[in-house]
């Protein structure tokens, strides 16, 4: 089964992850890639306990999830690849090699290097540079908070 | 310093502002429940946010899900910071009830929150 949504959000799991998209999609698998919560059990934890019961999470690191990631998107489960920077993202998909075709901006807030694009969006210019590489590479890049809002294409964020 | 406890809510969009100025509203106790929105933040402000609350005593914190960003938030409080215990699923008649017992010691006083949303969770 195609992997239903590869999400960028710096808050990881949150509202608008499993209960925004996570119930419209009807997922059965949050993975979130993500170094350092993969070496950190205590986060872990943490996240397992803010996920609703039949939704499954795993965590990954960038490297693990380059390796799973053909078979995250050939098994049954409805998959929800979740990083928080755009860099794990572009590595994963320029890994997969053709396995991930969209990327979802859900949510980079404001830190210093980053202007404002939308309300829940702000990139640096080396994050628009990394996208601009997976949009070369073929790949469909939007940002849309919630399920219900319009998606609004890469190429309008950078007027 | 007072040795009673502190409410924190913590929630989505206005959600903990509008929940504390009701609180208010009923009980006329003031001072004793501070608003945190995760409206706009990232993971670090959003628990900077929470850190700031926090400070000044023992604290219960009022969380709206039990899962999402807050929820986080509270959880890693809790793993840092003494005295601090979590409720989630949080509503008014909670918080008026712990207005009126905030002399009690954290643990029962989270235990009583926990009871007093429940029970006013009703079909008719």
């Amino acid at each position: 089964m195609p992997i239903a949504l590869c999400r960028v959000d710096d808050r990881l799991v949150h509202g608008q992850v499993v209960v925004g998209w996570g119930a419209p999609l009807r997922v059965d698998l949050i993975v979130l890639v993500d170094d350092a919560v993969r070496s950190n059990p205590w986060e872990q934890e943490i996240y397992r306990m803010a996920v609703p019961g039949g939704v499954a999470l795993e965590f990954a690191s960038g490297a693990e999830a380059a390796a799973r990631l053909r078979q995250w998107a050939t098994g049954q489960d409805r998959v929800f690849i979740l990083t928080g920077d755009i860099a794990t993202m572009a590595d994963l998909v320029l890994a997969g090699d053709g396995v991930i075709n969209r990327v979802n901006l859900g949510g980079l807030h404001d830190v210093p290097g980053r202007r404002e694009r939308l309300r829940y969006l702000y990139l640096s210019e080396d994050e628009v540079s990394q996208l601009r590489r997976l949009e070369a590479a073929g790949i469909i890049i939007t940002a849309q908070d919630v399920p219900t809002a319009t998606p609004i294409a890469f190429r309008e964020l950078l007027r | 310093m007072s040795d009673e406890l502190r409410g924190v809510v913590l929630a989505h969009g206005s959600l903990a502002q509008a929940l504390v100025a009701a609180a208010e509203e009923i009980s006329g106790i003031r001072d004793a429940l501070v608003p945190v929105s995760n409206a706009g933040c990232n993971r670090p402000v959003l628990e900077e946010r929470l850190r700031e609350a926090l400070e000044g005593g023992p604290a219960l914190i009022f969380v709206d899900l039990p899962t999402g960003s807050c929820f986080v938030a509270a959880l890693r409080a809790m793993g840092s910071v003494d005295r601090v215990r979590v409720v989630t699923g949080v509503n008014l008649t909670m918080l008026l009830d712990f207005l009126f017992h905030r002399s009690l010691p954290l643990d029962q006083a989270a235990a009583r929150a926990g009871a007093m949303g429940v029970q006013a969770i009703a079909e008719r």
